[in-house]
Order: structure tokens, then C-alpha cells, then sequence
């Protein structure tokens, strides 16, 4: 067939080969990689509001330890982490809630009535009572949480970490 | 640019050699029975890429293997196309081995000068349904693990050497951790090594002696 001004039949099979076979790649091909990066991009908010129990539970000027646990899931594996929050309620009713994790290297703090202070026992570490720092190696004041009342129960705002 | 750059690969690596060697060759007139062993390639390609695909999030121990699964169908994008690929496909591929040697058995493509396409075929379709058998127990429900229970108990009834080939089979007395491990261990790595190695030997001879043609009145 010298020059014809069509397409001719070897031409045609490639071209619609090449279509078929870049449609079929495309149909193989993304969810493909959607299989192989879904993990990345899972997005689990761990943003939560804490119920820390009535108010009664926190008497005026005293600061009082909250535990609560948190479930972690990666995967199929679920993991369970536990933190504590110093909650100290104020004469006028408004609230503090510290983090009881040292700011240094995460050992746990404990409120010493007799000292006045937040002290942690790994490395003497002292805040005061609003979690400022009075002495020892740690970088910064103790971690707050945002806290709200809502029907006389008092809600720890939980950011994941 | 492109030409340029193909001609000087093909000087190099022989591609026009290998493209004319393997799919140029003379061909008897033939029928649909003959795509038999294409699909079988194929199908084997599809679950070899299927298979590494589900590694990505499979753990073989009993703690993980029914929970990461759990995981590939309900939390992993395309997860369960990709395993349902897998498992149906292994199904498919099962039947299509058996009847690609079925139309080899009847056409008579077994004799002279293919009975050793025919023994590595033979040992194709073997290791085929080994996969199916190691594979069968990986997703550690109930179905696999007495379907392996009863499986390994058939072997355990060979005369003599039945007891040991069970224990080898399980890994000890009981079905357990180790018996996950090795069989997925030969399900990933044992078989699929010697299947590639002998589609290798199997198409090497398939190349070199053409196939045959369907057989005639007078043959």
C-alpha cells in the first residue's frame, strides 16, 4: 500500500493497543498505589474531651491527680497509654489542669502538700503550683490542658500526646 | 531520538534477537485450546504480584496473621481487590494449569520430542497446587487451620513414614506458630523460586522445539 492518505491497519492496531493497554495500566496502576500508601494517609484525630468527673472532686486549692487511659490504634495493633493530669481548683471556680508528665525526660510528678510544689523523682525537678519552673534540669513549665464545665462535670481537652 | 537510543541498546543486549526468537516464531495453524499456557503465565504473574503486594501488610504468627488481614480488607485502600485477586486467582490459576495439561494429554503434545516439557509440566501443575495448599492456611480462621489439621493428617497415613512426614509437615505434634512460619516460607519463597525456575526450563524447551500442531485423521 504505497502512501495512502489513512491511517493504515499496523498503525491503527498500535495506536488502539497503546489506548487499551494505558487504560488497563491506569485501572491496575492506582489502586496499586493507593494499597501501598493508605497507611500514610489515614488521618486518626485523637482530639478528645475527657469527662474528669464532678466537680467535688477537685476541693478548692488542692491539686488533685486525674488518671485516665487513651487506645492508640496502628493498623490492626491497638496500643494503651495511660496519663495522669493534676487538676487544681481555684477559690474563684476556675480550673488548671497540668499534665503530671515531667517536662525534662517524661518521669511522672507528684504535688507535695508540704513543699508547695510539683516534684518529680527522677531528677528533682520542681514546678510550683502552676507548673512553673522553681529549680532542676527541665526545659519548660509543665504541660497545661485546656479544661471546660459543662452540668457541674469538669472536661479535660485531650490534644493526643 | 528514540530510534537512536534503541539501536544502541539493541546492539548491546540482542533485543531484536530475543523478540524475534521468542515471539516470531513459526507457529502451526492452531486453536483456542493452545492460549492455555499463556494464561497460565500469566496468571502466575498475577499472583506473584499480588502475593508480594499482600507481604506489605501480612504478618505470619498466629498473634498477627488473622488481624492483619482483617486489616487488608477493611483498612488498606484496594485491600480487598488485592487479596480477593489473590484468592480467587489462585483458584483460577489451578484450573487453568489442569486444563492447559489436559489439552496437552489429549492432543498428544507429550511425545516425542517434548516428554521433558511435559515432566517439568507435570511438576508445574504439582507445585501449583503445593501453593494452593501452603496458601490455604495463611489466613489463620478456622476453615485454614483444620483444613490443615485434616491435610496433614491425610499424609500422616503413609505407610511407615506417615507419622514423620506429619511432624515435618507441622513442624512438631501440633499445628502451631512454626507450622505458620514454614508454610508461609514455602508459599512465598520455596515454590515460587523452583516454579520460576522451571518456567524457565519449560519455556526454554517450549522455544526451542515449537509447539505442536493439533493432531490430524491419519496421525
Amino acid at each position: 500500500m504505497p502512501s495512502s492518505p489513512h491511517m493504515s491497519r499496523r498503525e491503527f492496531v498500535g495506536i488502539v493497543t497503546a489506548a487499551a493497554g494505558s487504560i488497563m495500566g491506569a485501572l491496575i496502576g492506582i489502586p496499586a498505589i493507593g494499597y501501598l500508601i493508605a497507611p500514610a494517609l489515614s488521618k486518626v484525630s485523637a482530639d478528645a474531651w475527657i469527662p474528669a468527673g464532678p466537680l467535688e472532686n477537685y476541693p478548692a486549692g488542692v491539686p488533685t491527680l486525674f488518671n485516665f487511659n487513651r487506645t492508640k490504634v496502628n493498623g490492626w495493633e491497638k496500643t494503651v497509654n495511660s496519663y495522669g493530669v493534676y487538676v487544681l481548683r481555684h477559690e474563684d471556680g476556675s480550673f488548671l489542669a497540668l499534665s503530671n508528665k515531667c517536662t525534662h525526660l517524661s518521669c511522672r510528678v507528684n504535688w507535695k502538700q508540704d513543699e508547695s510544689a510539683y516534684t518529680c523523682p527522677c531528677h528533682d525537678a520542681s514546678f510550683d503550683i502552676n507548673g512553673q519552673k522553681v529549680k532542676g534540669p527541665q526545659p519548660r513549665a509543665l504541660d497545661p490542658y485546656e479544661t471546660k464545665v459543662e452540668d457541674n462535670n469538669l472536661f479535660i481537652h485531650f490534644l493526643g500526646s | 531520538m528514540f530510534q537512536k537510543t534503541f539501536t544502541w541498546l539493541d546492539e548491546r543486549l540482542g533485543l531484536k534477537t530475543i523478540y524475534e526468537t521468542v515471539l516470531d516464531r513459526k507457529v502451526p495453524k492452531v486453536n483456542w485450546w493452545f492460549t492455555l499456557g499463556s494464561a497460565s503465565l500469566f496468571i502466575f504473574l498475577l499472583q506473584g504480584i499480588t502475593g508480594i503486594m499482600l507481604t506489605v501488610y501480612y504478618i505470619p504468627s498466629p498473634d498477627h496473621a488473622y488481624d492483619s488481614i482483617q486489616y487488608i480488607m477493611t483498612g488498606v485502600s484496594f485491600g480487598w481487590l488485592i487479596r480477593g485477586i489473590h484468592h480467587w486467582g489462585s483458584s483460577l490459576m489451578v484450573l487453568i494449569v489442569f486444563f492447559h495439561m489436559l489439552r496437552t494429554f489429549f492432543f498428544g503434545a507429550y511425545k516425542y520430542p517434548r516428554e521433558f516439557t511435559w515432566v517439568t509440566g507435570v511438576l508445574l501443575l504439582l507445585l501449583t497446587l503445593g501453593m494452593g495448599f501452603t496458601g490455604y492456611l495463611l489466613p489463620w480462621n478456622q476453615r485454614a487451620y483444620w483444613a490443615t489439621t485434616v491435610a496433614t493428617s491425610i499424609a500422616g497415613t503413609v505407610p511407615f513414614i506417615g507419622n514423620f512426614i506429619n511432624q515435618v509437615l507441622r513442624g512438631g505434634g501440633d499445628l502451631s506458630a512454626v507450622t505458620l512460619a514454614r508454610f508461609f516460607s514455602v508459599h512465598i519463597w520455596w515454590f515460587p523460586a523452583i516454579i520460576a525456575a522451571l518456567i524457565g526450563i519449560h519455556l526454554y524447551m517450549v522455544i526451542r522445539l515449537g509447539i505442536s500442531s493439533v493432531p490430524k485423521e491419519e496421525d
